[in-house]
């Protein structure tokens, strides 16, 4: 050791530095390890994490305008929107050139789609102008101006241009100002008409249920866990059976089943009415609400919380217990000063867990939130299939993705994310 | 010490039984008085019922049946927490998730004491197990030698009369726990605290106690002082248990004065001291102390009773040279003798003659 004091790394015995040794001597290990993870590093590469990159991508992606109608995007770069003129019959021309190329590839509707979410009317626009395009002979019937006014009015509008020349770039923040109820005004992002603004809410009330569900969770699950983790091991994994039976029935059944549980003609109220505890004509609305979905969703996810607390208390040692009250405390205080705070890395695994699951929770909502208690991943689903908007669906789900990150950053930098422990 | 009267009974365990499955009983019949003062060690194999002891005095287990006093007054239905009894446990209980200095201002707490007074007393009891710097480290990142001084100061911090500990050296090596028995001997001694002291290791028994309680099979077998426990066993459960020992089996010809004749199995006819057989035809163990068997013929005392023996192993321990021989048909016959210049090495192999005093060999139940 002594040769080493002095400045200058240390050698190992045929002179090359000890580090560099080292590291060649467990290559071999590291090469070896990476084989290992290779086929589920390639499955995750390949169905995880490229789809989700692409689906990212969508939310920013915007090529649809200058590929459909490139000599108009071109034309259009001169062009002041906020003049109110509007445009020059140069700019028209180089519209109908790409409105008949388009038609007849019968992309201009898809055009006309896309800019309708942006400003509504386009679409009809776009459908009208592309009938007539497809029979127009370019050289001679001209000028298109007049032309395009008299198929629609809303070809006169400068707001209609403004539109197509805000969205002509290939990348753009549309969704994100759509998904977080903002629109691009004449003075940059601007809110929403107050009677179209939905997805602030709808990320709030995801957010207040996914907690009031993760809450409702830990103080059901903790007194089970405690039981299961204090009971002798035979009695422990009979109790344990009962609390994964769940997991052997469909989520649709189960879910189906609190349907009937909290309907109004269903087994509560039935029950209530005939204790005389609720009038007939007043049975509780307890489903299609958010009453019922959390109702449905803490059961679902119940196993979820109850798993890490049990491990986690399983490795708290009985005499802890003992101890605290060998040192003269009641019971209460031995538990709460000594057993609770031992607990809390368990409260935070379960609690990360069903959150997590919770936030993005989709079917359970959607058969039992009615429309009061659906989540923002009931939205995401509608745009993903039914109204074919996925760019603004990759918006949400992004919105939804950093959501949750800032949350579990927050978590680490309250709780600290090495006080989780799954056992 | 040992012969107190109920007056000075502190703690008394009166006919106590104890069954955790209504068919056996772990603990059975134990009758114990213990005077203020006194530092107690409950000795056994696993099993033989002296955690349950314990645990019972503690308040974590109930007695079946019997009473429990302490100080006079029953506790069988005080729960623990009131009886103001420290405890240091087997793997030390430290509280993770507070400091050193919060794990023993613990029991000051949950008794509302002062925050000044608090510190004064965590302060002082660190300083009395020489921990006194590491009031702001977790259990964690102590040894276990020094976890075990933190338990053990947790447990006198609220200054109980009386302080159970279970085989609280367990974990520890060799070296260490020999330190510890000896710190914990001075500082029960020194603080006047009474001690019931759970271990199944006979060198902690013997060289901490002022009395030693051997269990087995939920009674105990006998209560007495180290040196008497060791020197004068009362059966052959405690001689085979206490120190090292040899025996030989036969059977008692006569009681004679004090002195019973035992015929070996292989013939041989010796002189004991009778213990616990009462009449001739009884099967015994005679049990003699390896180092009381002397095989030097100058030093063979007076009127010692010899016998043929032929050397199988010798070994060389230092301090001590431990031969192995085959004495009456018995291969497992150990002598001990001291390493002095003039002591003679054995060979194996070499047949010499062995003697002992009668009054060193007992006879003892079979």
């Amino acid at each position: 050791m002594s040769d080493t004091t002095d400045t200058g790394p240390v050698l190992a015995a045929d002179g090359t530095p000890l580090k560099r040794s080292l590291s060649r001597a467990l290559r071999r290990q590291k090469m070896r390890a990476l084989m290992l993870i290779a086929p589920l590093l390639l499955f995750v590469l390949l169905t995880f994490i490229v789809p989700i990159g692409q689906m990212l991508f969508r939310s920013v992606e915007n090529d649809i305008v200058s590929r459909t109608l490139p000599n108009t995007v071109i034309a259009l770069q001169d062009w002041d929107a906020d003049s109110g003129q509007i445009p020059d019959e140069a700019i028209f021309t180089a519209l109908a050139i790409d409105m008949q190329a388009a038609a007849e590839a019968k992309i201009h509707t898809r055009v006309g789609s896309r800019l309708n979410y942006e400003k509504p009317g386009i679409s009809s626009l776009f459908r009208k102008a592309g009938r007539k395009a497809k029979k127009w002979d370019l050289e001679n019937d001209g000028p298109y101006q007049e032309k395009f006014i008299k198929i629609a009015k809303g070809w006169g509008d400068p707001e209609v241009w403004r539109t197509i020349q805000t969205y002509s770039s290939k990348y753009t923040a549309g969704y994100f100002l759509n998904a977080a109820d903002l629109q691009n005004g004449t003075e940059g992002p601007e809110w929403r008409p107050e009677n179209e603004q939905i997805y602030i809410t709808l990320f709030k009330r995801t957010l207040f249920m996914s907690m009031m569900i993760t809450v409702s969770c830990i103080i059901l699950a903790y007194p089970v866990a405690w039981i299961l983790a204090n009971l002798p091991s035979r009695s422990a994994n009979l109790l344990m059976i009962l609390v994964l039976l769940p997991f052997w029935t469909s989520l649709l059944v189960r879910t189906s089943a609190w349907k009937v549980m909290l309907q109004q003609q269903g087994v509560i109220n039935d029950t209530l009415v005939w204790l005389g505890l609720v009038a007939d004509d007043a049975r509780l609305v307890m489903i299609n609400n958010q009453f019922g979905t959390i109702v449905a969703m803490t059961h679902i996810l119940l196993p979820f919380m109850i798993l890490p607390m049990y491990s986690v208390m399983q490795t708290i040692q009985p005499t802890y217990l003992r101890a605290a009250k060998s040192l003269g405390a009641t019971n209460w205080t031995a538990f709460w000063r000594v057993y609770f705070p031992q607990s809390i890395p368990g409260i935070g695994a379960g609690s990360i867990l069903v959150f997590i699951l919770a936030i993005g929770y989709y079917i359970t909502p959607e058969l039992v939130g009615g429309t009061k208690g659906v989540f923002i991943s009931n939205r995401i689903a509608f745009h993903i299939s039914s109204s074919l908007n996925w760019g603004l669906a990759a918006a949400l789900g992004s919105i939804l993705l950093v959501v949750v990150l800032i949350l579990y950053w927050a978590y680490d930098k309250i709780v600290g994310i090495d006080n989780v422990k799954l056992g | 010490m040992s012969q107190s009267s109920s007056n000075d009974a502190f703690v008394e365990f009166e006919r106590v039984q104890k069954s955790y499955d209504g068919e056996n009983l772990v603990v059975k019949d134990l009758n114990l008085v213990m005077p203020k003062g006194e530092f107690l060690t409950m000795l056994g194999p696993s099993g033989s019922g002296k955690t349950t002891c314990l645990m019972m005095l503690a308040g974590f287990e109930t007695a079946t049946h019997g009473d429990i006093r302490l100080g006079g007054t029953s506790i069988n239905n005080i729960p623990p927490h009131k009886r103001g009894i420290g405890m240091v446990f087997q793997n030390y209980a430290l509280f993770p998730h507070m400091t050193i200095a919060e794990n023993l201002s613990f029991p000051l707490e949950v008794r509302k004491m002062g925050k000044s007074e608090r510190e004064e007393k965590v302060k002082r009891a660190l300083d009395m197990v020489e921990m006194g710097a590491f009031g702001g480290r977790r259990p964690a990142q102590l040894s276990g030698g020094q976890q075990q001084r933190i338990a053990l100061a947790r447990a006198l911090v609220f200054e109980p009369e009386l302080v159970l500990m279970d085989e609280p050296l367990g974990a520890l090596d060799k070296q260490l726990r020999e330190k510890m028995q000896f710190e914990i001997t001075h500082l029960a001694h020194r603080l006047g605290i009474t001690v019931v002291y759970v271990t199944h290791d006979q060198t902690e028994a013997l060289t901490m106690s002022d009395r030693v309680a051997v269990f087995d099979d939920g009674r105990i077998q006998q209560l007495a002082p180290p040196d008497k426990l060791y020197e004068e066993p009362e059966n052959s459960f405690v001689a085979q248990f206490i120190g090292e020992n040899n025996t030989l089996e036969g059977t008692v010809k006569e009681i004679n004065n004090g002195i019973a004749l035992v015929q070996l199995d292989d013939g041989e006819l010796i002189d004991c001291k009778p213990i616990n057989v009462s009449k001739p035809g009884e099967r015994t163990r005679v049990s003699i102390r390896p180092e009381r068997v002397e095989y030097n013929k100058d030093r063979m005392p007076e009127g010692a009773h010899t016998l043929k023996a032929e050397v199988l192993e010798f070994i060389y321990m230092g301090d001590i040279f431990r031969t192995r021989l085959r004495v009456a048909g018995n291969d497992e016959f150990v002598i001990k003798t001291r390493n002095a210049p003039d002591q003679v090495r054995l060979q194996p192999g070499t047949q010499i003659e062995i003697g002992w005093l009668s009054e060193d060999c007992r006879a003892l139940d079979a």
